[in-house]
């Protein structure tokens, strides 16, 4: 591990204060230390933000707001949790690292690709221009959709494509001020630049998150395939949300994960669900654009497919469709 | 269990091997008192005031340090070990403040302030943990590496009060990787423990 200064802050203007260009804040370390140890992440000062007040998990008239130092596993059991949100996180990471890691580290968290992880390996994400060995090479986890020549690595975290499926925004602040940021607008596509990962502004903070208020949005769900029933990455998963009236789907929320460079919304499934009985028929067919414009690669072609039986497990299981 | 390596003072056989080891070449012990703002010193290393298993404890350390190595290289307590060192296998599992947590991924700098139970301190002396006396039972361990982080996992899980079917009980214990397979015999641990509770 190269070597870093150590500073504790007690106080968000503290934080604020000590963070410098080539610093990071450490909130539960399980992405960070992981990746310093690597040499992957190479700061010169790291800030513990552990003491901040950034807590709290509360339903108000804006919505539902969540404290960036909220861990993984407190969110996970709180009531006032939708339970899209709440799945994604219990079925994200162990209970270990869920006790430690926080929502706003999560939202932050690296991919896990393999060439990013190795730094004896090329990595346009890490090191712009050196080249993109997955293209060709260990791919089978790898994303099919906003990937571009330059970047094919999957966006690893379950709890941003719930939060995406529900119009998240992340409250972030800076020297410069405080602005709500939308989740989906937040993460950046790869295209020439891979290394930018999202619209944070260095020295800028996380503070919260907050889930827009919308009753129907509990009746949702969250499914995850992976390679082993636990403590795996997704190879697909979708978040789910509808509003059912009547017998028919009035609203509906689909986001996907484990298949794309960013938390992966669904519009043109939303759009064709919309007005529909809740049956198999329907969600079968409005799961057939959910993997348009994909660009499989040598080891991921089987993505496309579960991708759409995703969508629509977690639909059946929402609303046991006939 | 604990107290058979020297905390303090000399250079135990211990200490001595385990400066070999980079990441705890920064250790020191000191006996200075932590200063009041919580910052890198002029040799970049920081003040660590913990409790662990009970006992207040104070180390100088380089911020690359991790708990798990100050626990092990510096303290002597060996019981908790080193397995990917990555936080995907579970065996450095210790608890902080009362809850489970990877002490391979935390930074022993900010474990300031922290109370720390590892396996050592489990034990009530000579008298074992339920979750301890339920693995002996059951054979919850073949080669027994991963088995303290086991054991501080289930421990914990017991406090957390869920998990009440064998799968719940897997689920909950994922975190735990097991090579020589000891599964069948760790959920029955657990679950002998939680009725001797
Ligand atoms: C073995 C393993 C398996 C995993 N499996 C999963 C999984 O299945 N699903 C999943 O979603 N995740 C998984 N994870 C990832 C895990 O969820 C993340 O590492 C964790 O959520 C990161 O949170 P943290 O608080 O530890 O972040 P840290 O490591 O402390 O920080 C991560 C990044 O965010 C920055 N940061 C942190 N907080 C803030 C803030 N408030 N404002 C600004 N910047 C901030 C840091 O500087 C750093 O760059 C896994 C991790 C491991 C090690």
């Amino acid at each position: 591990m190269h070597a870093f200064g150590f500073a504790a802050a007690r106080t968000l203007p503290e934080a604020l204060r000590l963070a410098a260009p080539d610093s990071a804040f450490l909130a539960g370390g399980t992405t960070l230390v992981d990746l310093m140890k690597l040499d992957v992440l190479t700061p010169d000062r790291v800030v513990d933000i552990n003491r901040l007040p950034l807590r709290g998990i509360r339903s108000t008239r804006d919505g539902l707001r969540i404290g960036a130092l909220e861990r993984m596993s407190d969110v996970a059991r709180h009531p006032a949790v939708h339970p899209v949100i709440a799945e994604a996180l219990a079925q994200s990471a162990s209970p270990q690292l869920r006790t430690m890691a926080s929502i706003g580290g999560n939202l932050l968290q690296r991919t896990r690709c393999g060439y990013f992880r190795d730094v004896h390996t090329p990595c346009n994400r890490r090191q712009p221009g050196s080249g993109c060995p997955a293209r060709t090479g260990d791919n089978r986890t790898h994303a099919v959709l906003g990937t571009s020549d330059a970047c094919v690595a999957t966006h690893p975290s379950d709890l941003a494509v719930a939060l995406v499926a529900l119009d998240a925004s992340v409250r972030l602040v800076s020297h410069a001020g405080e602005r709500l940021v939308r989740l989906a607008a937040f993460y950046r596509l790869p295209g020439d630049t891979p290394q930018v990962e999202n619209d944070l502004r260095p020295g800028e903070l996380i503070t919260e998150v907050v889930v827009p208020r919308r009753p129907w949005a509990r009746h949702s769900t969250y499914v995850k395939v992976r390679d082993r029933s636990s403590y795996e990455f997704a190879l697909a998963s979708a978040a789910v949300a509808l509003d059912m009236r009547g017998g028919v789907i009035h609203e509906a929320r689909v986001a996907a994960g484990g298949v794309g460079t960013v938390p992966w919304r669904l519009p043109a499934v939303e759009a064709a669900l919309r007005g529909r009985p809740p049956t198999r028929a329907s969600f079968e067919e409005a799961a057939a654009s959910a993997a348009d414009g994909a660009r499989p690669l040598t080891e991921n072609a089987f993505k496309v497919t579960l991708l759409k039986r995703t969508i629509v497990r977690a639909l059946m299981s929402l609303e046991g469709g006939s | 269990m604990g107290g058979e390596t020297p905390r303090g003072g000399g250079l135990s056989r211990r200490r001595f091997f385990g400066t070999t080891a980079a990441a705890s070449a920064g250790v020191v012990l000191t006996t200075a008192p932590a200063p009041a703002a919580r910052a890198a010193d002029d040799d970049g290393a920081v003040d660590v005031a913990i409790t662990v298993n009970g006992t207040a404890e104070k180390l100088h350390v380089d911020p690359r340090v991790t708990l798990l190595d100050a626990l092990r290289e510096r303290l002597g307590l060996t019981g908790t070990k080193k397995g990917c060192d990555r936080g995907q296998c579970g065996a450095c599992t210790v608890h902080v403040d009362g809850r489970r947590v990877l002490s391979c991924l935390t930074l022993a700098a900010t474990a300031d302030g922290r109370k720390v139970t590892t396996i050592e301190g489990l034990a009530d002396g000579d008298d074992l943990h339920p979750v301890q006396r339920a693995f002996v039972e059951c054979d919850g361990f073949q080669c027994g590496f991963c088995t303290s982080g086991q054991i501080m996992s289930a421990a914990a899980l017991l406090k957390e009060g869920h998990a009440w079917t064998d799968e719940e009980i897997r689920e909950a214990m994922s975190g735990n990787i097991c090579r020589c397979g000891a599964y069948p015999g760790i959920v029955e641990a657990i679950k002998t423990a939680r009725r001797a509770d």
